[in-house]
């Protein structure tokens, strides 16, 4: 999609949704170096949203909406959950269909866009929580990997099932009393970054998303390793303060806490040989591409 | 009818026509050819411009999803591939279907009871993906035969139901269901049964249009929701999320939606009634005595009229082509003046019969039956022998009956 797209005839212009009007102003479609600091000067790619005050989860779509390359050419897959309470709000393509499917949504709509616009962008990027991921859709989140399918996924680690009230996940820590865990859970904390780097993910990461700068960082690289190569997977921690017994301006300091170099949260990467090749190469473009730019702007100042 | 007129007579990778479906289908020149009912699905598929196609081995299909490979494999789909079960190919079908692609699969028995989550979510999201559904048992224990009985599930999720009699009536109703199912104002999911092994295993002769005409591609910006290619504007679609609300609003609005559904159902009722020239086939109904059947029951209702005819008792034939839509006016004309109505069927409970007893005045006239299940033949004769018993004539002993 170019920018165009979404210009609005000006005989309907005062009719538009404010909301619409700001996307056409002023939004990030199209701009090569968005990222987060393009909160707040410009219109964001979320609305209002009906998560929880306070909910790290609302930090994350944000950081990650205003981080994607390319997202008048993105189409994003969700699930059932607290996710999908967001979604409505987010003006890039987004599909909800089941819940636990989204990596298998991803995987056709990914190759119907290849079939249908061969030699042009289309990333596809799926959202989706940790029950969605890890217990309900683990086969075809596996599946999708092994197949090799070019596309990033992300999981929003909140280590429960949030949207139903709090029960027990495969990604909570063993030993947490939940509901559907009466006597604490029983067994590990999924192990699933370590299983996506088996499965044929090119590209891995654990973190929280306390840090906006690392979060745009890992989302630039997941998206475009699985436009080139192959599969990638970000394991996003983005605590249920709810559900863990915390006040709305607590979120940040539970993320901060759980990604000290002990937690279980601290960052982890894997990136497969071709993935490093392919980030060096566009970290080198980068740089002189910036490197022009300045000489551009020295040379108009001069 | 079709897609973008300037589409019709230029050719595809393959060399193909991209021909008015009318005229491939009612004028082109038909070359009679003997098949099984797998290959002439492949055959129509080579046929109907699909995108993408995924594919899971379950019998009976598993040879149809295997050829339609080959047909990629030669270059006359734009992706296949192997699931890795049926709740995730539809899935998968979903995906291709959202992001504007004509979409093939095929499954059967458990497979469809196993993909079951994904229909009224295909029909709610208004996607025309076409699945052919190669019948057979889903009871335990485990069987793989012949038996109807799945298609009383898929009644009610919003997909469009079709059943096939013939291996004729497959070829020709893949490629018309697309023409059904993409109309705007339809753009429903298809569901095309045929019976299990008695359609896919058999050969019959099949009169196929030529190899090098084909259907015109699939225009998903035809489609009354978006297409999810970010080629049209993003906007948020609702200010609150409808799924959590406990609001009049939200009722509202899931019961509006689910009433599109079925008025997309009524809608594409003259769609298919042009292409399949009626939802019903009927012979003899001014008789008393009528069988009404689907699937390859019809086959057989037709073979018992024959041997009736010659005991000298009239009997008239509705066979039933769609069963979503449902033919409720059709059926009622056809049976106005039957004193009794047959309905063999493939399956235990009866499902098409308690369809007709729901639609015909004097539902007392509906006699459930024969029915065989579990993989069992219909032989004519257990259709002759219900006929006549009810009617107070003698009739032959059934074997094993110890009479």
């Amino acid at each position: 999609m170019s920018k165009e797209r979404i210009q609005i005839s000006e005989d309907l212009y005062d009719i538009m949704p404010s909301d619409y009007q700001d996307l056409v102003k002023s939004a990030t479609y199209g701009k090569e170096d968005r990222g987060w600091k393009d909160i707040g000067s410009s219109k964001e790619l979320i609305e209002q949203h009906s998560l929880c005050a306070g909910c790290p989860e609302s930090m994350a779509f944000r950081y990650i909406l205003a981080s994607l390359p390319n997202p008048e050419d993105t189409v994003m897959v969700g699930s059932t959950g607290c996710t999908s309470l967001v979604f409505p709000m987010v003006a890039v393509h987004n599909i909800h269909s089941l819940f636990g499917n989204q990596n298998a949504i991803a995987s056709g709509l990914k190759r119907a866009l290849s079939v249908r616009f061969p030699g042009r962008v289309k990333d596809v990027v799926v959202l989706a929580g940790d029950g969605a991921t890890v217990d309900i859709g683990l086969d075809m989140t596996l599946q999708a990997w092994f197949r090799q399918e070019k596309f990033t996924t992300i999981c929003f680690d909140n280590e429960l099932y949030a949207n139903t009230g709090g029960q027990e996940s495969g990604l909570m820590q063993k030993g947490f009393v939940a509901k559907m865990a009466p006597v604490g859970k029983l067994f590990d904390k999924v192990r699933l970054p370590e299983i996506a780097r088996e499965s044929g993910c090119h590209y891995v990461v654990n973190c929280t998303v306390s840090k906006p700068s690392l979060v745009e960082k890992v989302i630039r690289n997941a998206v475009h390793v699985a436009r080139e190569i192959g599969p990638t997977y970000l394991q996003l921690y983005t605590p249920c303060i709810l559900e863990i017994g915390k006040n709305s301006m607590e979120g940040l300091q539970e993320m901060r806490d759980s990604e000290k170099p002990t937690e279980r949260f601290a960052y982890k990467e894997y990136v497969s040989e071709p993935a490093k090749q392919l980030l060096a190469e566009l970290a080198a473009k980068d740089k002189e591409r910036k490197a022009a730019a300045k000489q551009l702007a020295s040379q108009a100042s001069a | 009818m079709a897609t973008h007129p300037s589409v019709i007579g230029t050719q595809n990778k393959k060399g193909q026509t991209y021909t008015d479906p009318w005229k491939l289908m009612y004028e082109a020149q038909r070359t009679p050819s003997f098949f099984t009912g797998s290959e002439v699905i492949k055959e129509a598929v080579r046929r109907a411009s699909c995108d993408v196609m995924i594919a899971y081995p379950i019998t009976p299909q598993s040879e149809a999803a295997a050829l339609i490979g080959e047909l990629f494999a030669e270059g006359y789909i734009g992706d296949y591939f192997r699931g890795e079960s049926e709740f995730a190919v539809m899935s998968q079908c979903a995906g291709a279907a959202f992001g504007g692609a004509r979409v093939f699969t095929t499954t059967a028995g458990p497979g469809t009871m196993r993909a079951m989550e994904n229909f009224p979510m295909w029909a709610g999201s208004r996607l025309p993906i076409q699945m052919i559904v190669t019948c057979r048992g889903i009871n335990s224990p485990l069987s793989i035969q012949p038996d109807t009985l799945e298609i009383a599930y898929l009644l009610n999720t919003g997909m469009l139901v079709w059943h096939a009699e013939t291996a004729q009536d497959f070829f020709d109703w893949i490629l018309k269901g697309y023409m059904v199912s993409e109309e705007p104002d339809v753009h429903l999911p298809l569901a095309l049964c045929c019976d299990g092994f008695f359609v896919t295993h058999t050969k019959d002769v099949v009169n196929l249009t030529p190899a090098d005409m084909c259907l015109p591609p699939y225009d998903p910006y035809r489609s009354p929701v978006p297409c999810m290619d970010m080629e049209c504007p993003p906007v948020r679609m609702m200010r609150d999320p409808f799924v959590m609300k406990s609001n009049y609003i939200s009722y509202a609005t899931h019961a509006s939606w689910q009433q599109e559904i079925w008025a997309a159902i009524e809608r594409s009722r003259k769609h298919s009634i042009h292409w399949l020239n009626g939802l019903i086939d009927t012979e003899n109904v001014d008789a008393e005595v009528l069988i009404v059947a689907s699937g390859t029951a019809v086959s057989q209702g037709r073979e018992a009229i024959r041997l009736l005819e010659e005991e000298g008792v009239r009997c008239g034939l509705v066979k039933v082509k769609t069963l979503r839509p449902w033919p409720e006016d059709e059926i009622r004309e056809a049976t106005k003046n039957a004193k009794h109505i047959f309905v063999p069927e493939f399956n235990v409970t009866g499902w098409l019969a308690k369809e007709i007893r729901a639609t015909v005045p004097n539902p007392h006239r509906v006699h459930a039956g024969p029915h065989v299940c579990g993989g069992m033949t219909m032989p004519p004769e257990i259709i002759v022998s219900e006929i006549k018993t009810t009617l107070g004539m003698k009739s032959f002993s059934l074997a094993g009956r110890g009479s």
